[in-house]
């Protein structure tokens, strides 16, 4: 039996199954990530005017944070690089840019393994105060989704291409819904950025 | 190594004849799913039921060791088999979790959804079967990790289903156990109202607009987007409180928290009603969750047994999608009492009262509905018509609750408790059983007993409002709904803390009201009477496939024609007139 619209666009929607599905799961995401951010605007009005004083506590990096948000942005352009490729039939273009993608977001997380390494040795734990608190529940999370969009890319790229020769469309398809993911949780690090370094 | 050689003359025939454990326990297929769902809720529904009993025990009979079981609790529940108000809390807020997350939820969505969504939209399956079975196996681990979370040194979680902290950040009690079940189930969630939504859109059978979707299906989208939309910000505020519990955070404690005579040592300067506000922003949408699947039954249910089409369908779905939007805007009713403010409370009591307008037309719809219909009084229909009143008694005793002025008196009071529980026990509830009952031959190929139905019906009427209305008594009293004693201990209480006894031996009687539905459920499993393709002469287009439906759904091609409740059409040859003629005729 199969499921019809798994692969090509229903006519009405024009969309496919897998589209459809990325999307709402986005919508979702928003919600989570949204709940956080709540929470920290939350936290930061019920401060009593502490939280400059928590902020400038933690000592966050500002030079490795902008330095991880070029890492993230060059990995969304890599992504849809990687995509472009497939839709032009070119393999050996869409592995090597699939795995410059996931590449990059090795570097994000080595880069962020320093900073959090960099706050523990300083005695800046979570439990510290609600900014370091918020700060590293919401950044761990998304650390999270890069691992888990890292996990995805990396499949696609290695044993999951081989289905390039059988069926090229529906490889096409999930590369670009792992795309639409990646480039939700770089624009996620896009707030996060000032939210925490900047403001 | 010889394995292999050994497992291949058999290998070809295996082929096409799925396993033991493909076809039954990791099934892709949505109906299978729909049964594994249904038999999880109805087991966990009778759990929580059974906990209830117990807590009932001790609120009719305080201090008084607890008969059969009371001995087998061990002695840091109920020494000598008298309960401890500890063991109270764990087995209150452990009742209101099962019942919510892992019985009606289950069952009313994962269930029935999953069974009968695709079936009436002429789909062969669900958009993401994989998925779908994915989202099954994560309610079980949830459920595994809530039922065993009992058996953990301190006992379950018992800071109530709300989890309000800072109590739940700092109690010893298995409350990170319920947070991680928590999670799973939220995964489980979120999978699942995916997939429904996906396949509503996608996968409807041609000639199936929107307008001809049956109401059932409609309940089941809006009930899905508001699983999606209104569970993340419960599985971030989970993740917080994990936190709080696990890495010493201070989200939800405020600042000099003093526990048993010392300060706390925490960093503080977080905000205990923050949990509230992330909390009811999931739980009063998890509200519509559980009683607008119910409406769709019960919609299906009158049209069939009515013979007439639905009263102002097209009202009824508007008003769902506006139910659903509106259900986004109201939680902070259930916080009028935590001071936040006049400017607040005036918001939400007002969005609070509009929110009430929608359910009213859909009521009144279901109602009107039955006014000049040719009604045949089986099981489904009397469990339908049963909802009725009792979800209207619901509904309505939850308006003074809607109004900050009126919710400040009894708040804390039964009458909370007797307002809930009359919308999703007499009114979900009956609405599943009636569901059970009517889609029962679509499952099984065979018919349940009439009389062993009635059987079940008629006292657990009677007993419903033997348990659920005596609260309203007490609430109004002023009895508080926090008391493992039953507020024996409390002067005012005294002219109603008679009540318990009938309200418990309700309660008891209840479960022994159940009995003839299990006997019922497995006898009619094996010998109920036949059924054929569509034994309650039906329009929709779940009753086309054969009964029980095969892997990937119809033996033949489906179109729709025309609307879902074409019944008693003048000039028709019969009184029903399917959505979808096989298209050989």
């Amino acid at each position: 039996m199969e499921i019809p619209y798994t692969v090509e666009a229903h006519p009405e929607t024009g969309l496919n199954n897998g589209k459809i599905g990325i999307w709402l799961f986005l919508t979702s995401e928003v919600m989570l990530f949204g709940a956080l951010f709540a929470t920290f605007i939350m936290l930061r009005l019920g401060s009593d005017g502490n939280w400059a004083a928590m902020q400038a506590e933690a000592e966050l990096n500002i030079p490795l944070a902008t330095l991880n948000t070029a890492v993230l942005i060059a990995s969304s352009l890599t992504m849809v690089m990687a995509w472009a490729s497939l839709m032009r039939g070119q393999l050996g273009r869409f592995k090597l840019f699939g795995w410059l993608t996931v590449g990059c977001g090795g570097i994000f997380l080595v880069i962020k393994y320093f900073e959090y390494t960099a706050k523990f040795e300083h005695h800046h734990y979570p439990e510290s105060s609600t900014f370091l608190a918020i700060y590293f529940a919401m950044t761990g999370l998304h650390a999270l989704h890069v691992i888990g969009g890292m996990a995805w890319n990396a499949y696609f790229t290695g044993p999951g291409s081989k289905v390039f020769h059988t069926n090229r469309q529906w490889l096409t398809d999930r590369v670009e819904h792992s795309g639409l993911f990646w480039h939700f949780v770089d624009l996620v690090w896009i707030f996060l950025f000032p939210v925490f370094y900047l403001l | 190594m010889a394995e292999p050689v050994h497992a291949s003359p058999a290998h070809d025939e295996h082929h096409h004849e799925q396993s033991f454990w493909r076809k039954y326990i990791f099934s892709t297929d949505h109906k299978v799913i729909g049964v594994q769902y249904s038999v999880t809720g109805l087991a966990f529904l009778f759990f929580g039921f059974v906990l209830m009993m117990v807590m009932r025990w001790n609120l009719a009979y305080p201090g008084e060791p607890i008969p059969f079981i009371g001995s087998l609790l061990g002695d840091n529940r109920a020494p000598g088999g008298i309960m401890l108000p500890d063991f109270y809390n764990e087995l209150g807020a452990m009742h209101g979790t099962i019942m919510v997350f892992l019985g009606v939820v289950p069952l009313a969505v994962g269930g029935f959804g999953n069974f009968v969504m695709p079936l009436q939209l002429g789909a062969p399956d669900m958009a993401f079967p994989r998925i779908n079975m994915i989202s099954y196996w994560c309610l079980f681990m949830g459920g595994v990790t809530m039922f065993a979370s009992f058996f953990l040194p301190n006992g379950a979680a018992g800071n109530g289903w709300t989890s309000y902290s800072p109590l739940a950040d700092i109690a010893l009690n298995g409350q990170t156990a319920w947070l991680i079940g928590m999670i799973f189930l939220i995964t489980s969630s979120l999978l699942g109202a995916i997939n429904f939504i996906t396949t509503a859109i996608q996968l409807r059978a041609p000639g199936m607009t929107w307008m001809r979707l049956p109401f059932f299906c409609w309940a089941q989208i809006v009930t899905a987007f508001l699983l999606l939309l209104a569970f993340p910000p419960l599985e971030a505020a989970g993740v917080l409180q994990l936190m709080d519990r696990v890495a010493n955070t201070s989200f939800f404690i405020p600042e000099g928290l003093v526990v048993g005579g010392e300060v706390l040592e925490r960093s503080g300067g977080g905000s205990p009603l923050l949990w509230q506000h992330l909390f009811w922003f999931l739980a009063h949408p998890e509200v519509y969750v559980l009683i607008l699947p119910a409406m769709g039954i019960v919609a299906e249910v009158i049209a069939n047994n009515s013979r007439k089409p639905l009263w102002g369908y097209r009202s009824m779905v508007y008003s769902l999608i506006f139910l659903g939007f509106m259900s986004f805007i109201v939680w902070a009713h259930h916080m009028f009492i935590t001071g936040m403010g006049s400017v607040m409370s005036t918001f939400f009591q007002t969005t609070t009262m509009i929110i009430s307008i929608p359910s009213v037309i859909i009521l009144s719809a279901l109602f009107i509905s039955l006014w000049g219909g040719s009604i045949r009084y089986n099981t489904p229909m009397l469990f339908a018509l049963g909802f009725l009143p009792m979800f209207g008694i619901g509904g309505l005793t939850g308006l003074p609750l809607g109004l900050s002025a009126a919710d400040i008196p009894l708040h804390d009071t039964y009458y909370v408790i007797g307002h809930f529980h009359y919308v999703v026990a007499p009114g979900t509830l009956f609405a599943l059983f009636a569901g059970v009952y009517y889609w029962f031959p679509k499952v099984t190929g065979r018919k349940m007993n009439e009389f062993l139905g009635k059987l079940h019906f008629w006292p657990s009427l009677v007993f419903m409002n033997g348990v659920f209305f005596p609260m309203m008594i007490q609430g109004l009293n002023g009895v508080s709904r926090r008391l493992a004693d039953g507020g024996i201990t409390y002067d005012f209480a005294g002219e109603v803390a008679g009540l318990n006894r009938m309200m418990s031996v309700s309660a008891w009687c209840l479960a022994v009201a159940q009995i003839p539905f299990i006997i019922n459920f497995f006898m009619s499993i094996r010998n109920g009477e036949k059924a054929g393709r569509n034994p309650w002469n039906s329009t929709t287009v779940e009753w086309l496939a054969p009964s029980p439906a095969p892997h990937g759904n119809f033996d033949q091609p489906i179109e729709v024609v025309r609307g879902p409740y074409e019944y008693s059409v003048p000039g028709s040859d019969k009184d029903y007139v399917p959505q979808a003629e096989p298209a050989s005729t």
